[in-house]
Order: C-alpha cells, then structure tokens, then sequence
C-alpha cells in the first residue's frame, strides 16, 4: 500500500498515512485531486479505480471515506477487508466510533493504524492482538500518571 | 465536545481542538492557529523549563496544526526531547511526531537515531516497537545507514517477542525498498525464510511480506520458500473455518495471510517437486471448490475475503498458465462474477479475465462470454466498470471476432464518457488493422472513427490509414469512393477532410470516370470544406490541388484560378503564401512530364509497427525515453506529400513512421522493406515473436539492423557492423511496459558487458558485443535474458544473428576469372547445392538489394543467362580465409531456384547453402 486517506464527506482530511517518501506539496497535490475524484462518485459504483499508475480502493463508512492506493499487483477485496478491519479496531477502542472520536484523539488512530499496518503492510491481523498492544499502552499511561504525582513533588522540592 | 475516551487526556488540546472546530470562518480558523503557534513558541522559548506533560501537548498541539495543511517550522527539538523521556506517553507523541513531521535536518537526525538506538537496545519490547514503528514511518537513508544491520538481528534472536518481530520485519521491508543496497540478509537469509513456519500466525503474516519482496529481487536466494509457502497455504485452506480462532474473519481463515502466500508464489515458476506441487494445486482446486459453496455469512465482508483469496488464486494459475484444466474453471467462475450482482466483483471479474484471455488454454473460454461483456460495455452505470468491459473485449478480440467486436466499440463510442474516448478510438483503430481481413473493412471503420469521434482521433490514426491506402493497391479505389462519398455530407470532421485531401490527391483518378465524381465534382467538393478548416489542413488541400493539376490537366485553369486569389497568394500565413505561390509558379512553368516527376504518386511506406500502438502504449505508460522519442520523431518526419512543397512545421504532414519507431533505430528502412513482400502489409502488431525467434534470426541473414524478437512486454533491437573478421552489435532492449524490468541481466555463451540490471517502464537501455571470427563457424551465439516484470521471472534464450557470410569482403572479378576460379573449386564436397520453392515474389530489385545485404560482391555481365545471379566473396576469419562463389538461377514459371555454392572449404559451402535458401 502506498498511502492511506480518511476523509470527510465535506472533503477535510481527518487522518494522512503515507508508506512512500514524497513531498509535502505532492502529497497535498494528491489528496486534493482523490478526495475530488472519490467525492464525486455515487454510492452504488465500484469500490475500485484506476488512479495514475495505481489503484484506488475505498468505502464509505458513516460520514468518513476510506481510500487506500494499492499497487499493480495488489489484491484489491483484500485492501476493502483491511479498511474494514481497521474500521473496527477504532470501532472496537472508541466503542461505536463517530468522526469526532477521530478528530479529537487523532494520535489514538494513528497509533491502533500503526499497530495494524507498518510500512503499508499487515503486520498483525488479529483484532484481539491489536488491542492489545494499545490498551497495554495506555495501561503504561495510567501507570506513568499515577508515578506522575509524586515525581513531581519532588521536583518541586529539588530533590531530583 | 466527547469526552476523551480512553488513557490520559490532554484537555488543552481538546479545549483547542474544540476552539478550531467552531471557527466560523477559515480566517477565523488562522487567527486563532496563529494564536496558538505564537503561544507555543513562546512556551518553548520561555525561560521556564517545560515539564513532560506541557511538551508533549504543545508538540500534539503542533501536530495537529500541521494535519490541518498548515506548515510547521518549529517544535522538532522539544520532540525530539520526549523521545528520550522514559514516561511511554511522551515518547510516543515524541515519535508520532518525528513520523509525521521528519526532515533531513542532519543535525536533529543523529539526535533521533540516537534515541532510537537507545530504545533499540532496551529490551523493553513496548520501547522497541515504538522505535521500529518509527524507523519504518520514515524509511530514510540516513536511517537505513544506522540500523539495516541491527534489525536482521532482532528479527531472527530467539528470544525477541513476537510483537517485536513483527514490527521488525515490516520495517526491514521498508528500509529495503528505500535503500536495497543497505540492507543485506546473507547469513540471515534461511532464518528468515523459516519465520514462514513461526507458530505465531501475525508473525508469518508480516515476515511474509519482507520474504515477497526479498525474493522478488533475489529469486535464487529464497526459493525454499517456495516449499514451506506451500505448506502453510495447505494447513490453512484445509482447516475448519474455526481453527485459526482470531486469524480467522468473517469465517475464513486467515486471508491475509492466505493473499500474501498466493502472492509470494507468483514470484517463482512451478514447483519442480512433484509432491509440491501436487499439494499446491490440489490447494488451488480447494479454493476454487470453495467459491461454489454456499457463503457461511451473508456478511459482505465474509465474500470479500473468500473472494480476495480466489482471485488470487487465479492470478497464481495465470502466472503458471500450464494447468489448462484451472485455467479454464477459473475462467467459468470469473464468467459467473461477470453477472454478479457485486459492482466490485464484476469489475474485477473482467480485470482478471482481460489476462485469461492472453492464455492459449483459456483463450476460447473467455470468447464464450462475448455477450455478456458487450452488454457490460451498454449497460454498466459505472465508467470504470465500462472501462475495464472495453479492455476485455480488446483482449478477447481475434479474428473470429474481430468484426462484432469492432461494431460494438464503434456504436459504444457514440456515447462513451469522454475520459475513455481517446483510448477507445486507439482500441478500435488497432484491432481493424491487426484483424484486417479485407482492407475496405478497415478503411470503412476508420472513417467510421473519424466520423463517430473524429475530436478523438489522434494524427497517428489517419496517418495509418493513409500509409495503409499507398500501400495496398487493391483498396485504393475504394478509399477514393468512400471518401468522396463521406466528405458530401454537410458537416463532416476536419480529420475526416485531411484524409480526404490525401487520398483524392493520389487517387482521385481512380474514381474520376464516373461523372458523379468527376475531377472538378472532387475539387469542388474538396474546396467548399477549405475556409472551415485550421492552416495545416489547409497546408494539405493545397498540396491536394497541385496534385489534381498532375491528375486532371483539365482542372489547372480552375486551380491556378484558386491559388491566385488574394485569399492565397497574400494570405498573411506565410506557410499557406509560400505553397500558393510555388504551386502556383510550378504549375505554370513546368513541363508536363517535370511535373508529372515531382507530383509522382507516393511510394509505398516502410514497413513499420503501427504508430497507433506506440502511442496507445504511451498513453497507458509514459515512460521518458519513449515520449521524447515520439515527439522527436514528429520533428524530424518527412514529408508524406511528394511535391514541391515546404514542410514547415505547422504543415509537417509528416510521415508517421519515426513515432512509431521505438527503438530509434533510424538506420533507414531495411533493404527488405523497399518493396512489399507477399505477405500482409499489416505488421501485426501483436505477434509474439516468441515462436518466431528462428525466423527472425534468418531474416538478419541479409541485413544488419532491425527488431529481433519483440513480445508484449520487451523488444529487442539489434544495430550492427561488420569490417573484416571484426564486427560489432549493438542491443536495444526496450521496455514496453509502465513497469520496471528488475534484476536484468543476459548471459552470452560468449562474452559480452553486462547490461543495466533495471529498465524502467518504457525506456530502453542498449548493449554492445564486440565479435571476432577466429574460424569458420554454423551455430549461432546463444543469448540468455532474464528479468522480473511485476514478479514473475522472464526467461529467453535467442540466438545472436550473427552468421558466417557477415564476415564476407566482396570480391569484384571478371567473368573469365570467375568461371576459372569456379572450376578449380571442384571437389564434390566443396560444391553445395539446393533446389527450393520460391518464398517471396521473384522482383529482381529485391534479389539483388538481398544478395548485396549477404556480403559478397554482386558481378554483372558474367552469367551468360541475364536472368541469374552470380556472387563473389572472401570470408574473413582469423584463422584463415575463405573464398566463395556464389550462382543463383532463378525459375520464374516454376517459382523456384537453383542455388549453388563453391568453396575453398566445404563446411563454408553447406553453411551458406542453408542460410540462404531460407532467404528467397
């Protein structure tokens, strides 16, 4: 996979994931000209174009699209299942995901996205794993803000 | 405002967030982001050091600006400070950061490849995930440089955590697609082919794509892989829908991973172990039973995967394209996809059966499905949908079909989406030529084209058409009648005017006997559609009139009348000026024989491969070499109007022929080409040469340049040079494709230099081997190519035109000394002789351009009968020399000769007794 896209029925752009080095204004250029192009399909067409040299695959999901640009030779129902997976990892984190999750805990979904995917590949495909790893992560938070008060205090009092 | 969900919040982001969120206006929105900015630079600048927390929200803060679109110029250092915080959630926005926002700032990078050595080298598995994600987030040189070695290592040890392997082996992946060079496996190779049999199955799924891609670029180093592959699909395709718990979706087990090992396969030909390979097809009947099963799920995403895997399936028995008895099943099961209700699996459905219709075991089977595709094309509601229809029905098209194929493109034209229109005139334009069984039928359809989309007809499709007419001379009167008639209609295209012009100003006498189209009926005709069109067109009519001049001298006061009116001579177009007046001077002063010289009816077009797929190629793939030397073509071509004219730019009605000359092998036509053999005119464009690799080494025999070997996917071009027992061969080897060809390499069973391992899609990169002859020889050098295109291995093995008789130095003799020096080669094994059956039209022209192309000298007046050849050379090796004659009694009445040559040596006699007799 080369890039992943979510955005807003509006057109905005609620979250950029881009597994290939390319410039800020290229990128920008990118997604103003797929955001136009899948906007302006109508519901019942294919899920799939053909985009530059690449494949476009995306859906629909309450107000948020999902488009992922695949390679030649990359299966393209596989890429709609990895949307759709990573659809309800947040579904399953956030309980019942709604736009405004993404929006305000942005960093959350890049890191369950990074969990599922790296380097534009599946690198775990368990849902139950995924969790996982992110909520242990937050276990760490918690545990780090629990430390947090005493540390501090003693900052305070110039003991550290 | 939601409450933040889960782990610690940052409220002032979400108050910030929240503040953006109600902006009214996008001014607003930038009045209160430069609030924020100024806010937080002054934070970061301030005297006061900044606890974790504070750092870590000013950084997300900043993160989040720049999501917006905005730039961020600042904040890199405090982010690279959370990364060394040992608190979990500052590093992690530390790093989210550094992924998003990274630059090459060299300074801040060995700040952050420190930190990520130091949390590499942890052993804290949640640390190190963190920093591989990084690492693999940004893939940078800089990157690669500090940790390609380390990575193997943690991806192999035994005692790293899964999670860790996963992560490691994905950013492995990424660093060897940014910098191969960087990154190599050597000893680690075979443990990391093994992690296919990990018990883990997130850790098989992500090794695998590391392994796919490794192997891509180094086949031979990875094939057991191709075995453990294998079976690992095995266990999965057989396992119960439960068995795989959480790598099981939506009831199917495990499809990612199931996709990613029919993928790896396609990097490698069938496996050579029987039992393999038993095992693997018996897999790929399973998944192909499994799609006629009725679904475990009405759930649309239980079908996807299921179907994710068949399709995959089916490229895997494509790419093998050796089991006719998968080919075909697959074929049936994309047929019942094709009246799926899914839009998606119908639009893959004809995807994938546009390359089963390549195949010559599913070829037939993908024609039984005609119908439903043509209704595909009539009635999708999708375009990209019709789009892949049309791609299908170009695939399936062949001679059996060609005309109802062509008839529906034609009458789908009428009202195709203008996006596609462009493509599908040059579909149309290719399969009426390629499957030209009688040529009024191609000039009917591509005036047709012209008519129905003539916007969309490039020049290179009329310039065909036109090359086609001068060459076939059967179909010459036709096109002059058909045109006529198609240019009576009121408004007609201005393509369809140029064609016109052309084809009257060489063929109108062909029609002119019938009063309806009488030379002045043409003219007029022609010139009522003159004031409509732009100043090339006009250029053409003009040349058009001085060629009726030629034609008709009963049409000259009329013309000469037209090209002296104010609106010619003095039009303010210089090129239009200049033609009036020359055309107008020469049709005045010169005689009519000067004139029927300089106006004299065009000479046939070099055989050449269409223009219209060289172009139809660029617009599928533009890679930079073919583009420039398509546009340079267009300079440089000549003129396809004989006359007296100027071809000024704006009038170049040039000859397509450099465009469609890929290979820029500009070498003039080959000798061959100067008159029409017997065949078709028609290069077919698509033939694979595979087959024809022995032809193409004897069609060298007589000349030096050309195409040897030319399939869907590369052509190979060949330029060469003899001087003695020395000659030198230069190989094109051009890319047809968009693709890269990788891992490029060719082996001679003599030496050569070595090629560039990598030719990008459309370009073409060139070798030179340089030959000596040390002694006399009859087999041919064997050159071996092989390369990756997509995945799959190509493997061809051609032999080097390089044969005895290049090695020729004419000798020039009188006919007294040839007739003694033939008596004296008269031992019975120095004499060969052969009897055949003409191949070719005996045209003396062609005989002799062909006997000069051999080598030897040519002599005239020695051979008491004039109607045969006779032939003199030295073949030079560096072991000695050889001298050869050479006598060729052509038998018109019987189509047949009698070739007969003598030798100083008598392997020399039988070798060139061969080679020839293949040449007439």
């Amino acid at each position: 996979m080369q890039f992943m896209l979510l955005f807003s029925r509006q057109g905005k752009l609620r979250l950029q994931k881009w597994y290939v080095p390319l410039c800020d204004k290229e990128k920008k250029k990118i997604t103003r000209e797929l955001v136009q192009t899948v906007l302006a399909r109508k519901p019942k067409m294919c899920s799939f174009l053909e985009w530059r040299d690449l494949k476009i695959v995306y859906k629909r999901y309450a107000s948020l699209y999902f488009c992922c640009a695949i390679e030649d030779q990359d299966n393209e129902l596989i890429t709609l299942e990895i949307i759709h997976r990573y659809v309800e990892l947040l579904d399953k984190y956030f309980g019942s995901v709604c736009e405004l999750d993404i929006i305000f805990n942005f960093e959350k979904a890049y890191f369950i996205l990074d969990e599922f995917l790296l380097g534009g590949e599946a690198q775990e495909t368990s849902k139950k794993n995924v969790l996982k790893a992110i909520e242990q992560a937050d276990l760490l938070q918690e545990d780090a803000k629990e430390a947090e008060t005493p540390r501090s205090v003693l900052e305070e009092i110039g003991l550290t | 405002m939601p409450a933040v969900s889960k782990g610690d919040g940052m409220r002032g982001l979400a108050v910030f967030i929240s503040d953006i969120r109600n902006c009214k206006s996008k001014e607003a929105e930038i009045k209160r982001i430069n609030k924020e900015l100024a806010n937080i630079r002054s934070k970061f600048k301030g005297d006061k050091a900044l606890d974790g927390y504070s750092k870590k929200k000013y950084v997300c803060k900043l993160l989040f600006i720049f999501l917006l679109g905005h730039d961020i110029d600042f904040g890199h250092m405090e982010a690279v400070n959370l990364l060394s915080s040992n608190k979990y959630t500052e590093k992690q926005i530390g790093y989210l950061f550094i992924s998003v926002l990274v630059n090459s700032n060299s300074e801040l990078i060995r700040l952050i490849n420190n930190a990520i050595k130091n949390d590499l080298s942890s052993r804290n598995p949640t640390f190190m995930c963190l920093a591989l994600h990084c690492i693999a987030n940004v893939g940078s040189r800089e990157m690669a440089e500090a940790f390609a070695g380390e990575i193997p290592r943690i991806l192999v040890a035994g005692d790293t955590m899964d999670s860790v392997k996963q992560s490691a082996a994905l950013c492995l992946l990424r660093l060897y697609k940014t910098s191969p060079d960087l990154v190599l496996m050597g000893e680690w190779t075979s443990r990391v082919v093994h992690l296919l049999n990990d018990q883990h199955m997130g850790v098989v799924t992500a090794a695998i794509s590391l392994i796919t891609c490794l192997s891509q670029k180094n086949p031979d180093e990875f094939k057991t892989c191709v075995s453990l592959a294998v079976s690992r699909l095995s266990r999965i395709v057989s396992s119960a829908s439960t068995d795989l718990q959480d790598y099981t979706y939506y009831f199917v087990p495990a499809p990612w991973l199931s996709c990613k090992l029919l993928r790896l396969l396609q990097c490698y030909p069938p496996p050579e172990d029987g039992a393999v390979k038993g095992r693997l097809v018996e897999c790929l009947e399973t998944i192909l039973n499994k799609a006629q099963e009725p679904p475990k799920s009405k759930k649309v995403q239980h079908s996807n995967a299921k179907n994710a895997i068949l399709f995959e399936a089916i490229s895997l028995i494509i790419h093998y394209d050796s089991e006719p008895n998968l080919l075909v099943r697959a074929c049936n099961q994309l047929g019942q996809f094709l009246q799926h209700r899914e839009t998606n699996l119908r639009y893959l459905a004809l995807e994938s059966m546009c390359t089963l219709a390549s195949s010559e075991f599913s070829h037939e089977a993908v024609k039984t499905h005609i119908e439903t595709v043509i209704n595909a094309l009539k009635t999708e509601r999708d375009v990209s949908v019709r789009q892949r229809a049309a791609d299908l029905l170009y695939a399936m098209c062949d001679r059996s079909n060609a005309k109802q194929i062509v008839a529906e493109m034609l009458s789908y034209l009428e009202t195709a989406d203008y996006s596609i229109r462009e493509e599908m005139v040059l579909k149309v334009a290719i399969l009426a030529e390629k499957y030209a069984v009688d040529y009024s039928w191609y000039v009917d359809t591509i005036l047709n084209l012209i008519r129905i989309a003539g916007d969309y007809v490039s020049e290179e499709v009329w310039y065909r058409v036109i090359q086609i007419v001068i060459n076939r001379d059967d179909v010459q009167g036709y096109a002059a009648k058909t045109v006529f008639e198609a240019l009576q209609a009121p408004a007609c295209h201005e393509n369809m005017v140029k064609v016109g012009g052309y084809i009257l100003g060489e063929f109108g006498n062909l029609i002119a006997g019938d009063p309806r189209s009488s030379p002045l009926v043409q003219f007029n005709l022609l010139h009522s559609k003159f004031h409509l069109c732009s100043v090339p067109t006009r250029a053409l009519l003009l040349s058009a009139y001085i060629k009726f001049i030629n034609l008709f001298p009963e049409t000259k006061s009329t013309i000469q009348e037209v090209l002296r009116s104010d609106s010619q001579i003095r039009n303010s177009d210089v090129e239009l000026q200049q033609r009036a007046v020359e055309y107008l001077k020469l049709s005045s002063i010169a005689s009519t024989d000067v004139l029927a010289t300089v106006l004299e009816e065009m000479p046939p077009f070099p055989e050449r491969e269409s223009s219209i797929l060289a172009k139809l190629k660029k617009k599928k793939g533009p890679g930079a070499v073919s583009v420039n030397e398509l546009e340079e073509g267009k300079r440089e071509g000549g003129e396809l109007n004989g006359g007296g004219e100027r071809g000024g730019d704006s009038s170049a009605i040039s000859t397509p022929s450099p465009s469609a000359d890929l290979l820029g092998l500009r070498a003039g036509p080959p000798v061959t080409a100067a008159a029409p053999s017997a065949g078709s005119l028609l290069v077919d464009v698509f033939s694979e040469a595979g087959s024809g690799s022995l032809a193409s080494y004897f069609q060298f025999v007589c000349k030096n340049n050309g195409v040897l070997f030319e399939n869907q996917l590369l052509q190979i071009g060949i330029k060469s040079e003899y001087r003695q027992n020395l000659g030198r061969m230069y190989l094109f080897y051009g890319n047809k494709t968009s693709v890269q060809f990788v891992t490029f390499t060719t082996t001679l069973n003599v030496q050569a230099k070595p090629v560039e391992p990598l030719i990008e899609g459309g370009a073409q990169v060139q070798q030179v081997i340089n030959i000596e002859c040390l002694t006399d020889f009859s087999d041919a050098p064997l050159l071996n190519i092989k390369f990756r295109y997509g995945g799959a291995l190509q493997n061809l093995t051609l032999k080097l035109p390089v044969t005895i008789n290049k090695f020729f130095q004419p000798t020039e003799m009188a006919s007294h000394d040839f007739f003694q020096r033939w008596k004296q080669l008269s031992l019975p094994q120095q004499e060969a002789q052969k009897i055949f059956k003409a191949n070719h039209a005996m045209d003396t022209e062609v005989l002799k351009a062909k006997l000069l192309g051999l080598g030897m000298a040519l002599l005239e007046n020695v051979d008491p009968n004039p109607e045969n050849f006779v032939c003199a050379g030295v073949i030079q090796t560096k072991a000695q020399q050889v001298g050869s004659l050479l006598r060729l009694e052509p038998n018109a009445q019987a189509q047949m000769y009698r070739l007969t040559v003598r030798s100083s040596k008598d392997t020399v006699s039988k070798r060139l007794c061969e080679l020839l007799a293949e040449q007439f």
